[in-house]
């Protein structure tokens, strides 16, 4: 079986794939954080965000500190799962080719 | 036309592992800020050793101005270690104050607080000896529970610092000592092996 059948289409973007890696190691962040952590734009920000929620890998939760909105996101099961297998998918074609 | 061969591949997980990297962790820790505040520890220290030897000792009644003057070291010690962090943080383009840096906060500030309790209720039923021991076993408590969101090095410098704390309790008196030691020379020389092992490096690449 090809390894390469294994890469999730949608981990195809740098930024996704950022925002992933960010989610999968903290509880939530918010849509600061996840700037400065990915060299982006907040339009494509917001939109690669709004993918990933759209396919149910991450979950947002809209928030106040003040009367500032806070939105934090955070990653979902399903997310991790799909995350956790094409990361398994990169390591096998690493290996298989060497 | 295959766009996922070994190359990018590897480049995908090196990135992958650097935001995970950088998004949990606070690294902008500088070595100077153990450095400056170990210093100013020691400092202080010199300052309470000579009210001591001019005869004033401390006592039930006139512990006070030791107080006042280990609250200003901690003052002077967290506005350097600010100032060099928050240079360090510039210099490596990342943000001082993140998910990490807060996580760092709340995880170190739970054990001080209760040390900070500790020590009012040491003073406040002059049990003088026991402050010192308090405030090094909960600083490294502090240290060690803290060491998950920054430089895990820091969890050794914990270590040390509940070490000389507990032996403090054990030859109460040398209160002023073990607490020059641990906050003013276990500071200096982490700063130093810290400034070596990150700072140092960073400016040679």
């Amino acid at each position: 079986m090809n390894p390469i059948e294994h890469l999730n289409k949608i981990f195809d973007s740098r930024i996704r794939i950022g925002i992933m890696s960010a989610l999968i190691v903290n509880e939530h962040l918010n849509f600061n954080d996840l700037k400065s952590l990915i060299d982006v734009t907040d339009g494509n920000l917001a939109t690669h965000l709004k993918t990933l929620e759209e396919n149910k890998y991450i979950k947002v939760q809209k928030g106040f500190i003040g009367r500032k909105t806070n939105t934090l996101y955070s990653i979902t099961e399903k997310g991790s799962k799909a995350f956790r297998a094409h990361l398994a998918a990169l390591e096998k074609i690493i290996k298989g080719l060497n | 036309m295959q766009t996922h061969d070994k190359q990018s591949s590897l480049e995908t997980l090196r990135e992958i592992h650097t935001i995970m990297d950088r998004s949990a962790r606070f690294i902008s820790l500088s070595g100077w800020s153990g450095v400056w505040a170990g210093a100013a520890a020691l400092a202080g220290a010199a300052v309470a050793y000579g009210w001591i030897t001019e005869g004033a000792g401390y006592t039930a009644t006139n512990y006070q101005p030791y107080v006042w003057l280990a609250l200003g070291v901690l003052a002077v010690a967290l506005v350097g270690g600010y100032f060099f962090t928050a240079r360090k943080a510039k210099a490596d383009g990342r943000p001082m104050w993140n998910n990490a840096t807060r996580q760092l906060v709340l995880q170190m500030a739970i054990p001080l607080a209760a040390g900070g309790l500790f020590s009012l209720v040491f003073l406040a039923k002059n049990d003088v000896e026991y402050v010192a021991p308090a405030c090094l076993v909960f600083y490294g408590l502090a240290l060690i529970n803290g060491s998950k969101y920054t430089l895990s090095d820091i969890k050794y410098l914990g270590v040390l610092q509940v070490f000389l704390g507990a032996t403090n309790l054990l030859m109460p008196g040398w209160g002023l000592y073990f607490w020059a030691t641990g906050f003013g020379g276990l500071h200096i020389l982490y700063g130093i092996f810290m400034w070596n092992k990150y700072d140092n490096r960073r400016t040679e690449e």
